[in-house]
Protein backbone atom coordinates (compact mmCIF):
# COMPACT_ATOMS: atom_id res chain seq x y z
CA UNK A 1 0.00 0.00 0.00
CA UNK A 2 2.92 2.61 0.84
CA UNK A 3 4.69 1.48 -2.16
CA UNK A 4 1.30 2.28 -4.48
CA UNK A 5 0.92 5.68 -2.47
CA UNK A 6 4.80 6.27 -2.66
CA UNK A 7 5.15 5.69 -6.67
CA UNK A 8 1.87 7.33 -7.11
CA UNK A 9 3.52 10.44 -5.80
CA UNK A 10 6.32 10.19 -7.83
CA UNK A 11 4.07 9.78 -10.94
CA UNK A 12 2.55 12.50 -9.91
CA UNK A 13 5.84 14.43 -9.39
CA UNK A 14 7.40 13.56 -12.58
CA UNK A 15 4.40 14.64 -14.43
CA UNK A 16 4.56 18.13 -12.62
CA UNK A 17 8.11 18.36 -13.37
CA UNK A 18 8.28 17.97 -17.00
CA UNK A 19 4.88 20.16 -17.72
CA UNK A 20 6.52 22.62 -15.60
CA UNK A 21 10.38 22.24 -16.71
CA UNK A 22 9.75 21.33 -20.43
CA UNK A 23 9.32 25.60 -21.67
CA UNK A 24 12.49 26.07 -19.07
CA UNK A 25 14.59 23.92 -21.48
CA UNK A 26 13.55 25.46 -24.43
CA UNK A 27 14.73 28.72 -22.89
CA UNK A 28 17.86 27.75 -21.56
CA UNK A 29 18.79 26.11 -24.94
CA UNK A 30 18.25 29.25 -26.45
CA UNK A 31 19.56 31.32 -23.79
CA UNK A 32 23.12 28.96 -24.40
CA UNK A 33 22.84 29.12 -28.05
CA UNK A 34 23.03 32.69 -27.79
CA UNK A 35 25.88 33.04 -25.05
CA UNK A 36 27.86 30.91 -27.24
CA UNK A 37 27.11 33.49 -30.35
CA UNK A 38 28.37 35.79 -28.46
CA UNK A 39 24.71 37.96 -28.21
CA UNK A 40 23.03 38.43 -24.76
CA UNK A 41 19.76 36.50 -25.79
CA UNK A 42 16.36 36.01 -24.41
CA UNK A 43 15.42 35.64 -20.48
CA UNK A 44 15.33 32.04 -20.28
CA UNK A 45 11.52 32.19 -18.93
CA UNK A 46 10.92 33.60 -22.53
CA UNK A 47 9.12 30.30 -23.64
CA UNK A 48 6.49 30.44 -20.54
CA UNK A 49 6.16 34.35 -22.11
CA UNK A 50 5.44 33.16 -25.63
CA UNK A 51 3.08 30.28 -24.42
CA UNK A 52 1.14 33.41 -22.08
CA UNK A 53 0.85 35.09 -24.98
CA UNK A 54 -0.40 32.86 -27.23
CA UNK A 55 -3.24 32.01 -24.77
CA UNK A 56 -4.44 35.53 -24.85
CA UNK A 57 -4.40 36.13 -28.82
CA UNK A 58 -7.72 35.65 -30.60
CA UNK A 59 -7.59 32.43 -32.59
CA UNK A 60 -8.04 32.29 -36.26
CA UNK A 61 -9.78 29.19 -38.34
CA UNK A 62 -9.05 29.61 -42.34
CA UNK A 63 -11.67 29.89 -44.35
CA UNK A 64 -10.49 26.88 -46.26
CA UNK A 65 -10.09 24.28 -43.22
CA UNK A 66 -12.51 22.15 -42.68
CA UNK A 67 -13.73 21.38 -39.15
CA UNK A 68 -10.81 18.81 -37.89
CA UNK A 69 -8.80 21.92 -38.34
CA UNK A 70 -9.17 22.36 -34.34
CA UNK A 71 -8.56 18.19 -33.69
CA UNK A 72 -5.34 18.10 -34.99
CA UNK A 73 -3.18 20.62 -32.14
CA UNK A 74 -5.11 18.56 -29.60
CA UNK A 75 -4.28 15.50 -31.26
CA UNK A 76 -0.51 16.44 -31.17
CA UNK A 77 -0.09 17.10 -27.57
CA UNK A 78 -1.99 14.51 -26.26
CA UNK A 79 0.19 11.84 -27.68
CA UNK A 80 3.18 13.97 -26.76
CA UNK A 81 1.90 14.68 -23.47
CA UNK A 82 1.00 10.61 -23.32
CA UNK A 83 4.63 9.91 -24.28
CA UNK A 84 6.10 12.25 -21.97
CA UNK A 85 4.62 10.79 -18.99
CA UNK A 86 5.63 7.27 -19.85
CA UNK A 87 9.40 8.29 -19.90
CA UNK A 88 10.61 8.15 -16.53
CA UNK A 89 12.65 10.97 -15.37
CA UNK A 90 14.12 10.95 -11.93
CA UNK A 91 12.68 8.03 -10.72
CA UNK A 92 12.26 4.36 -12.14
CA UNK A 93 9.52 1.96 -10.97
CA UNK A 94 6.37 4.35 -11.56
CA UNK A 95 3.21 3.93 -12.04
CA UNK A 96 3.70 4.05 -15.41
CA UNK A 97 6.76 1.84 -15.69
CA UNK A 98 4.72 -1.33 -17.46
CA UNK A 99 3.56 0.64 -20.44
CA UNK A 100 6.47 2.54 -21.11
CA UNK A 101 6.90 0.04 -23.83
CA UNK A 102 9.05 0.88 -26.38
CA UNK A 103 7.21 0.30 -29.29
CA UNK A 104 3.78 2.22 -27.50
CA UNK A 105 6.20 5.11 -27.22
CA UNK A 106 7.11 5.06 -31.13
CA UNK A 107 3.79 4.81 -32.13
CA UNK A 108 2.82 7.90 -29.43
CA UNK A 109 5.27 9.57 -31.88
CA UNK A 110 4.05 8.83 -35.10
CA UNK A 111 0.94 9.46 -33.45
CA UNK A 112 1.72 13.37 -32.94
CA UNK A 113 3.68 13.45 -36.05
CA UNK A 114 0.15 12.46 -38.08
CA UNK A 115 -1.77 15.15 -36.35
CA UNK A 116 0.76 17.65 -37.19
CA UNK A 117 1.26 16.49 -40.87
CA UNK A 118 -2.68 16.84 -41.31
CA UNK A 119 -2.95 19.80 -39.53
CA UNK A 120 -0.08 21.40 -42.05
CA UNK A 121 -2.50 19.96 -45.08
CA UNK A 122 -5.66 21.39 -43.66
CA UNK A 123 -5.91 24.47 -45.43
CA UNK A 124 -4.01 22.92 -48.27
CA UNK A 125 -1.75 26.03 -48.71
CA UNK A 126 1.39 25.13 -50.51
CA UNK A 127 4.38 25.43 -47.55
CA UNK A 128 2.15 23.43 -45.11
CA UNK A 129 2.17 20.37 -47.75
CA UNK A 130 5.89 20.93 -48.67
CA UNK A 131 6.44 20.90 -45.10
CA UNK A 132 4.20 17.85 -44.68
CA UNK A 133 5.80 15.57 -47.33
CA UNK A 134 9.28 16.54 -46.04
CA UNK A 135 8.18 15.33 -42.48
CA UNK A 136 6.93 12.09 -43.82
CA UNK A 137 9.87 11.49 -45.76
CA UNK A 138 12.39 12.06 -42.73
CA UNK A 139 9.43 9.87 -40.69
CA UNK A 140 10.03 7.16 -42.67
CA UNK A 141 13.67 6.56 -41.96
CA UNK A 142 13.75 7.56 -38.21
CA UNK A 143 11.03 5.43 -37.24
CA UNK A 144 12.94 2.34 -39.29
CA UNK A 145 16.18 3.31 -37.50
CA UNK A 146 14.27 3.86 -34.35
CA UNK A 147 12.46 0.02 -34.26
CA UNK A 148 16.45 -1.56 -35.56
CA UNK A 149 17.41 0.45 -32.44
CA UNK A 150 14.93 -1.10 -30.29
CA UNK A 151 16.07 -4.80 -31.35
CA UNK A 152 19.53 -3.78 -29.64
CA UNK A 153 18.07 -2.54 -26.86
CA UNK A 154 16.00 -5.70 -26.27
CA UNK A 155 18.40 -8.43 -26.86
CA UNK A 156 20.54 -6.50 -23.98
CA UNK A 157 17.81 -5.88 -21.10
CA UNK A 158 15.45 -8.98 -22.08
CA UNK A 159 12.28 -6.22 -22.05
CA UNK A 160 11.28 -3.50 -24.02
CA UNK A 161 9.28 -1.28 -21.67
CA UNK A 162 12.07 1.87 -21.07
CA UNK A 163 12.12 1.49 -17.25
CA UNK A 164 12.82 -2.12 -17.72
CA UNK A 165 15.85 -0.83 -19.90
CA UNK A 166 16.76 2.05 -17.86
CA UNK A 167 16.72 -0.94 -14.63
CA UNK A 168 18.49 -3.52 -16.65
CA UNK A 169 21.28 -1.35 -17.70
CA UNK A 170 21.70 0.47 -14.25
CA UNK A 171 21.86 -2.33 -11.96
CA UNK A 172 23.05 -5.54 -14.63
CA UNK A 173 26.92 -5.35 -15.65
CA UNK A 174 26.76 -5.03 -19.11
CA UNK A 175 29.73 -2.51 -19.53
CA UNK A 176 30.47 -0.08 -22.26
CA UNK A 177 29.88 -2.29 -25.47
CA UNK A 178 30.32 -0.92 -28.90
CA UNK A 179 26.64 -2.02 -29.62
CA UNK A 180 25.75 0.44 -27.29
CA UNK A 181 27.71 3.41 -28.88
CA UNK A 182 26.23 2.12 -32.62
CA UNK A 183 23.21 2.53 -30.87
CA UNK A 184 23.66 5.96 -29.28
CA UNK A 185 24.69 7.75 -31.92
CA UNK A 186 21.62 5.89 -34.24
CA UNK A 187 19.46 7.49 -31.45
CA UNK A 188 20.72 10.68 -31.38
CA UNK A 189 20.45 11.09 -35.07
CA UNK A 190 16.67 10.08 -34.59
CA UNK A 191 16.18 12.40 -31.47
CA UNK A 192 17.36 15.20 -33.72
CA UNK A 193 15.41 15.12 -36.72
CA UNK A 194 12.13 14.12 -34.02
CA UNK A 195 12.43 17.24 -32.59
CA UNK A 196 13.52 19.60 -35.35
CA UNK A 197 16.90 20.79 -34.24
CA UNK A 198 19.90 22.52 -36.18
CA UNK A 199 20.82 19.82 -38.57
CA UNK A 200 17.49 18.17 -40.18
CA UNK A 201 15.73 21.47 -39.16
CA UNK A 202 15.73 25.33 -37.82
CA UNK A 203 13.41 25.83 -34.93
CA UNK A 204 14.20 29.63 -35.02
CA UNK A 205 14.48 29.86 -38.85
CA UNK A 206 11.80 31.49 -40.89
CA UNK A 207 12.35 30.63 -44.51
CA UNK A 208 9.75 29.23 -45.62
CA UNK A 209 12.04 26.98 -48.26
CA UNK A 210 14.19 24.86 -45.60
CA UNK A 211 10.75 25.09 -43.25
CA UNK A 212 9.29 21.31 -41.74
CA UNK A 213 8.21 21.52 -38.61
CA UNK A 214 7.16 25.53 -38.85
CA UNK A 215 5.70 25.23 -42.47
CA UNK A 216 3.29 22.72 -40.76
CA UNK A 217 1.97 25.06 -38.05
CA UNK A 218 2.10 27.96 -39.99
CA UNK A 219 -1.76 28.42 -40.17
CA UNK A 220 -2.30 28.06 -36.85
CA UNK A 221 -2.74 30.77 -34.24
CA UNK A 222 -3.57 31.79 -30.71
CA UNK A 223 -4.14 28.38 -28.58
CA UNK A 224 -3.91 25.98 -31.35
CA UNK A 225 -0.79 27.46 -31.92
CA UNK A 226 -0.05 27.39 -28.18
CA UNK A 227 -0.31 23.16 -27.74
CA UNK A 228 1.64 22.76 -31.26
CA UNK A 229 4.07 25.11 -29.59
CA UNK A 230 4.34 23.24 -25.99
CA UNK A 231 4.35 19.91 -27.65
CA UNK A 232 7.24 20.94 -29.10
CA UNK A 233 8.79 21.71 -26.10
CA UNK A 234 7.65 18.87 -24.32
CA UNK A 235 9.07 16.88 -26.99
CA UNK A 236 12.61 18.19 -26.55
CA UNK A 237 11.97 17.43 -22.87
CA UNK A 238 10.80 13.90 -23.34
CA UNK A 239 13.58 13.18 -26.43
CA UNK A 240 16.29 14.16 -23.47
CA UNK A 241 14.73 12.01 -20.72
CA UNK A 242 14.60 8.81 -22.71
CA UNK A 243 18.59 9.28 -23.97
CA UNK A 244 19.23 10.35 -20.31
CA UNK A 245 17.30 7.26 -18.95
CA UNK A 246 18.31 4.90 -21.17
CA UNK A 247 22.03 5.72 -21.80
CA UNK A 248 22.94 7.50 -18.15
CA UNK A 249 20.74 5.53 -15.59
CA UNK A 250 23.42 6.13 -13.01
CA UNK A 251 21.59 7.05 -9.71
CA UNK A 252 18.44 7.21 -10.37
CA UNK A 253 15.82 6.95 -7.68
CA UNK A 254 13.44 4.10 -7.00
CA UNK A 255 9.58 5.38 -6.78
CA UNK A 256 9.34 3.15 -3.35
CA UNK A 257 12.30 4.80 -1.80
CA UNK A 258 11.72 8.21 -0.80
CA UNK A 259 15.13 8.41 0.86
CA UNK A 260 16.62 8.28 -3.15
CA UNK A 261 14.63 10.91 -4.16
CA UNK A 262 16.34 13.91 -3.97
CA UNK A 263 19.79 12.17 -5.16
CA UNK A 264 17.53 11.19 -8.44
CA UNK A 265 15.99 14.63 -8.95
CA UNK A 266 19.62 16.26 -8.87
CA UNK A 267 21.19 13.91 -11.07
CA UNK A 268 18.24 14.87 -13.55
CA UNK A 269 18.76 18.17 -13.21
CA UNK A 270 22.65 17.49 -13.91
CA UNK A 271 21.49 15.53 -16.94
CA UNK A 272 19.47 17.34 -18.05
CA UNK A 273 21.75 20.62 -18.33
CA UNK A 274 24.24 18.61 -19.51
CA UNK A 275 22.46 17.62 -22.47
CA UNK A 276 21.03 21.31 -23.22
CA UNK A 277 24.78 23.04 -23.15
CA UNK A 278 25.56 19.88 -25.60
CA UNK A 279 22.88 20.65 -27.84
CA UNK A 280 23.22 23.97 -27.60
CA UNK A 281 26.64 23.74 -28.69
CA UNK A 282 26.38 21.58 -31.49
CA UNK A 283 23.61 23.21 -32.78
CA UNK A 284 26.08 26.60 -33.48
CA UNK A 285 28.75 24.14 -34.62
CA UNK A 286 26.91 22.49 -37.41
CA UNK A 287 25.05 23.85 -40.16
CA UNK A 288 21.80 22.83 -41.40
CA UNK A 289 21.42 19.83 -43.93
CA UNK A 290 19.74 20.11 -47.01
CA UNK A 291 16.25 18.62 -47.23
CA UNK A 292 17.24 15.54 -49.24
CA UNK A 293 20.30 15.14 -47.62
CA UNK A 294 18.69 14.10 -44.49
CA UNK A 295 17.03 10.88 -45.48
CA UNK A 296 20.63 9.63 -46.04
CA UNK A 297 21.64 11.19 -42.63
CA UNK A 298 18.71 9.10 -40.88
CA UNK A 299 19.53 5.95 -43.98
CA UNK A 300 23.04 6.17 -42.00
CA UNK A 301 21.81 6.16 -38.06
CA UNK A 302 19.45 3.07 -39.15
CA UNK A 303 22.40 1.18 -40.87
CA UNK A 304 24.45 1.45 -37.45
CA UNK A 305 21.18 0.66 -35.34
CA UNK A 306 21.47 -2.49 -38.03
CA UNK A 307 25.26 -2.78 -36.67
CA UNK A 308 24.59 -2.74 -33.53
CA UNK A 309 22.51 -5.45 -33.74
CA UNK A 310 25.27 -7.48 -35.80
CA UNK A 311 27.78 -7.31 -33.35
CA UNK A 312 24.67 -7.85 -30.10
CA UNK A 313 23.77 -11.03 -32.32
CA UNK A 314 27.65 -12.43 -33.11
CA UNK A 315 28.36 -12.18 -29.76
CA UNK A 316 25.50 -13.78 -28.39
CA UNK A 317 25.98 -16.74 -31.09
CA UNK A 318 29.24 -17.45 -29.99
CA UNK A 319 28.73 -16.34 -26.21
CA UNK A 320 31.51 -13.73 -25.59
CA UNK B 1 33.53 -6.75 -17.18
CA UNK B 2 36.50 -4.65 -15.99
CA UNK B 3 36.99 -0.91 -17.11
CA UNK B 4 40.47 -1.93 -19.24
CA UNK B 5 38.32 -4.08 -21.54
CA UNK B 6 35.30 -1.64 -21.29
CA UNK B 7 37.38 1.56 -22.03
CA UNK B 8 39.78 0.39 -25.05
CA UNK B 9 36.26 -1.18 -26.52
CA UNK B 10 34.53 2.11 -26.54
CA UNK B 11 37.12 3.29 -27.67
CA UNK B 12 37.53 1.01 -30.51
CA UNK B 13 34.06 2.23 -30.74
CA UNK B 14 34.65 5.39 -31.63
CA UNK B 15 37.51 4.48 -34.27
CA UNK B 16 34.71 1.94 -35.66
CA UNK B 17 32.93 5.51 -35.99
CA UNK B 18 34.49 7.94 -37.42
CA UNK B 19 35.57 5.11 -40.04
CA UNK B 20 32.32 4.68 -40.92
CA UNK B 21 31.39 8.29 -41.04
CA UNK B 22 34.66 8.91 -43.58
CA UNK B 23 32.41 6.91 -45.71
CA UNK B 24 29.24 9.20 -45.63
CA UNK B 25 31.11 12.44 -46.23
CA UNK B 26 30.69 14.44 -49.32
CA UNK B 27 33.08 17.40 -48.13
CA UNK B 28 37.23 16.96 -48.13
CA UNK B 29 37.46 18.96 -45.06
CA UNK B 30 35.22 16.98 -43.05
CA UNK B 31 37.02 14.20 -44.54
CA UNK B 32 40.51 15.40 -43.25
CA UNK B 33 38.48 16.21 -39.72
CA UNK B 34 36.73 12.63 -39.35
CA UNK B 35 40.33 11.64 -39.83
CA UNK B 36 41.67 13.84 -37.38
CA UNK B 37 39.58 12.37 -34.88
CA UNK B 38 39.98 8.46 -36.12
CA UNK B 39 43.88 9.25 -34.83
CA UNK B 40 43.30 11.00 -32.04
CA UNK B 41 41.06 8.51 -30.01
CA UNK B 42 43.71 6.14 -31.44
CA UNK B 43 46.23 7.56 -30.18
CA UNK B 44 44.26 7.51 -26.65
CA UNK B 45 43.54 4.07 -27.02
CA UNK B 46 46.91 3.58 -27.20
CA UNK B 47 47.88 5.17 -24.04
CA UNK B 48 45.13 3.31 -22.38
CA UNK B 49 46.29 -0.09 -23.67
CA UNK B 50 50.25 0.54 -22.64
CA UNK B 51 48.73 1.92 -19.14
CA UNK B 52 46.62 -1.22 -19.05
CA UNK B 53 49.35 -3.85 -20.25
CA UNK B 54 52.85 -1.68 -18.64
CA UNK B 55 54.25 -1.50 -22.19
CA UNK B 56 56.66 1.55 -22.08
CA UNK B 57 56.08 1.14 -26.16
CA UNK B 58 52.82 1.77 -26.70
CA UNK B 59 52.71 5.18 -25.02
CA UNK B 60 55.26 5.71 -27.42
CA UNK B 61 53.13 4.61 -30.51
CA UNK B 62 50.73 7.19 -29.27
CA UNK B 63 52.91 9.73 -28.70
CA UNK B 64 53.79 9.17 -32.46
CA UNK B 65 50.25 9.25 -33.20
CA UNK B 66 49.17 11.81 -32.02
CA UNK B 67 52.10 13.98 -33.41
CA UNK B 68 52.16 12.72 -36.65
CA UNK B 69 48.17 11.57 -37.63
CA UNK B 70 46.89 13.76 -35.12
CA UNK B 71 48.61 16.76 -35.75
CA UNK B 72 51.32 16.87 -38.90
CA UNK B 73 49.31 14.67 -41.88
CA UNK B 74 45.94 16.49 -41.46
CA UNK B 75 47.90 20.08 -41.75
CA UNK B 76 49.73 18.46 -44.78
CA UNK B 77 46.15 17.59 -46.22
CA UNK B 78 44.57 20.91 -45.38
CA UNK B 79 47.67 22.22 -46.72
CA UNK B 80 47.24 20.36 -49.89
CA UNK B 81 43.60 21.74 -49.87
CA UNK B 82 44.45 25.05 -50.03
CA UNK B 83 47.31 25.32 -52.07
CA UNK B 84 45.80 23.17 -55.01
CA UNK B 85 42.57 24.88 -54.49
CA UNK B 86 40.77 22.05 -54.71
CA UNK B 87 36.97 21.77 -55.31
CA UNK B 88 36.02 20.72 -51.66
CA UNK B 89 32.96 18.14 -52.56
CA UNK B 90 34.07 14.90 -53.34
CA UNK B 91 32.16 12.92 -55.75
CA UNK B 92 31.81 9.41 -55.13
CA UNK B 93 31.92 6.13 -57.92
CA UNK B 94 28.56 4.68 -56.29
CA UNK B 95 25.28 6.92 -54.75
CA UNK B 96 26.33 7.53 -50.97
CA UNK B 97 23.56 5.07 -49.42
CA UNK B 98 24.80 2.25 -51.72
CA UNK B 99 28.28 2.55 -50.03
CA UNK B 100 26.94 3.07 -46.92
CA UNK B 101 24.90 -0.34 -47.06
CA UNK B 102 28.18 -1.75 -48.31
CA UNK B 103 30.13 -0.38 -45.23
CA UNK B 104 27.59 -2.71 -42.83
CA UNK B 105 28.21 -5.32 -44.66
CA UNK B 106 31.96 -5.08 -44.80
CA UNK B 107 31.73 -4.88 -40.62
CA UNK B 108 29.30 -7.53 -40.87
CA UNK B 109 32.00 -9.82 -42.72
CA UNK B 110 35.01 -8.36 -40.38
CA UNK B 111 32.94 -10.01 -37.23
CA UNK B 112 31.99 -12.65 -38.40
CA UNK B 113 35.51 -13.90 -40.18
CA UNK B 114 37.19 -12.64 -36.97
CA UNK B 115 34.95 -13.78 -33.77
CA UNK B 116 35.21 -17.60 -34.87
CA UNK B 117 38.40 -18.15 -36.31
CA UNK B 118 39.83 -16.51 -33.00
CA UNK B 119 37.83 -18.62 -30.53
CA UNK B 120 40.86 -19.42 -28.33
CA UNK B 121 42.30 -16.07 -28.02
CA UNK B 122 41.22 -14.09 -24.69
CA UNK B 123 37.74 -11.89 -25.71
CA UNK B 124 39.89 -8.96 -25.14
CA UNK B 125 41.78 -8.99 -28.09
CA UNK B 126 39.24 -10.46 -30.49
CA UNK B 127 36.38 -7.53 -30.78
CA UNK B 128 39.14 -5.72 -30.98
CA UNK B 129 40.35 -7.20 -34.05
CA UNK B 130 37.09 -7.57 -35.57
CA UNK B 131 36.54 -3.92 -34.94
CA UNK B 132 40.29 -3.13 -36.62
CA UNK B 133 39.57 -5.19 -39.60
CA UNK B 134 36.37 -3.38 -40.19
CA UNK B 135 37.64 -0.09 -39.75
CA UNK B 136 40.83 -1.82 -42.57
CA UNK B 137 37.87 -2.68 -44.73
CA UNK B 138 36.19 0.61 -44.69
CA UNK B 139 39.28 2.88 -45.38
CA UNK B 140 39.32 0.28 -48.37
CA UNK B 141 35.91 0.97 -49.35
CA UNK B 142 36.32 4.59 -49.11
CA UNK B 143 39.27 4.31 -51.76
CA UNK B 144 37.27 2.72 -53.84
CA UNK B 145 33.89 5.01 -53.77
CA UNK B 146 35.51 8.12 -54.33
CA UNK B 147 36.96 9.39 -57.61
CA UNK B 148 39.19 12.21 -55.92
CA UNK B 149 42.66 11.27 -55.23
CA UNK B 150 43.16 13.18 -52.16
CA UNK B 151 39.78 11.33 -50.60
CA UNK B 152 41.54 8.02 -51.63
CA UNK B 153 44.63 8.68 -49.66
CA UNK B 154 42.45 9.89 -46.59
CA UNK B 155 40.65 6.44 -47.07
CA UNK B 156 44.57 4.96 -47.07
CA UNK B 157 45.15 6.55 -43.97
CA UNK B 158 42.37 5.26 -42.23
CA UNK B 159 43.14 2.11 -43.22
CA UNK B 160 46.34 2.30 -41.25
CA UNK B 161 44.34 2.86 -38.61
CA UNK B 162 43.05 0.08 -38.59
CA UNK B 163 45.88 -1.60 -38.41
CA UNK B 164 47.52 0.09 -35.69
CA UNK B 165 44.49 -0.41 -33.43
CA UNK B 166 44.82 -3.95 -34.07
CA UNK B 167 48.61 -3.52 -33.08
CA UNK B 168 47.75 -2.14 -29.82
CA UNK B 169 45.30 -4.96 -28.96
CA UNK B 170 47.84 -7.51 -29.11
CA UNK B 171 50.03 -7.64 -25.91
CA UNK B 172 53.67 -8.60 -27.37
CA UNK B 173 53.71 -6.94 -30.46
CA UNK B 174 57.22 -5.58 -30.95
CA UNK B 175 57.59 -1.79 -31.27
CA UNK B 176 59.79 -2.00 -34.37
CA UNK B 177 56.66 -3.11 -36.22
CA UNK B 178 54.66 -0.33 -35.36
CA UNK B 179 57.26 1.88 -35.96
CA UNK B 180 58.16 0.82 -39.12
CA UNK B 181 54.44 0.91 -39.66
CA UNK B 182 54.54 4.83 -38.69
CA UNK B 183 57.50 5.25 -41.27
CA UNK B 184 55.96 4.06 -43.82
CA UNK B 185 52.86 5.57 -43.83
CA UNK B 186 54.82 9.24 -43.64
CA UNK B 187 57.08 8.15 -46.80
CA UNK B 188 53.57 7.08 -48.58
CA UNK B 189 52.46 10.35 -48.00
CA UNK B 190 55.24 12.15 -49.50
CA UNK B 191 55.13 10.26 -52.43
CA UNK B 192 51.36 10.18 -52.73
CA UNK B 193 51.53 13.81 -52.43
CA UNK B 194 54.62 14.29 -55.17
CA UNK B 195 52.28 11.67 -57.23
CA UNK B 196 49.58 14.62 -56.50
CA UNK B 197 51.54 17.49 -57.73
CA UNK B 198 52.08 15.75 -60.69
CA UNK B 199 48.29 14.54 -61.45
CA UNK B 200 47.62 17.93 -61.33
CA UNK B 201 50.65 19.82 -63.68
CA UNK B 202 49.05 17.01 -65.87
CA UNK B 203 45.60 16.84 -66.10
CA UNK B 204 44.33 20.34 -64.11
CA UNK B 205 42.33 18.09 -61.35
CA UNK B 206 42.78 15.69 -59.01
CA UNK B 207 39.43 13.72 -60.31
CA UNK B 208 41.57 10.38 -61.41
CA UNK B 209 38.40 9.42 -64.26
CA UNK B 210 41.18 11.07 -66.26
CA UNK B 211 43.61 9.19 -65.69
CA UNK B 212 41.31 5.77 -66.24
CA UNK B 213 40.35 7.46 -69.58
CA UNK B 214 44.01 8.20 -70.72
CA UNK B 215 44.85 3.98 -69.85
CA UNK B 216 41.58 2.99 -72.20
CA UNK B 217 42.93 5.18 -75.14
CA UNK B 218 46.47 3.29 -74.85
CA UNK B 219 45.13 -0.22 -75.08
Amino acid sequence: MLGFALSLIATLLHAAFIFAAAPLLMGLVGKIRAWALGRRGAPVWQPYLLLYKLLRKSTLVPETATELFAVWPVAAFLAISLAALLVPSFCTGMLTADLSDFITLIGLFALARAATVLGGLETGFGFGGAGAGREILFSIFAEAALLVVLLGFVLLAHGATVDGIAVAFATQHIGISVSLGFALAALLAVALTETGRIPTDNPSGHLELAMVHEAMVLEYSGRFLLLFEYAAMLRLLLWMDLIGTIFLPFFMARADDVLSWPLGLLCWVVKLGLMVVILSLFEISTAKMRVFRVPEFLGASMLLGFLAGVFLFVAARIGL
Amino acid sequence: MSLTFSLAHLMGGIILLCGYSLLSQRRLAAMIMLYQMQACVLALAAFWQGYAQGEINLYLTGIITVALKGLLLPAGLREIVLRFNLVRAVESAMPMAMSLILGVGLIGIAVLVVLPSTMSAVSLTREDLAIALSVVLLGLLVMVTRRSALAQIIGFLSTENGLVLAAIGMPGMPFVAEFSVALLVLLAFLVVGIFLLRIREHFDTLDVTGIEAIERRGR
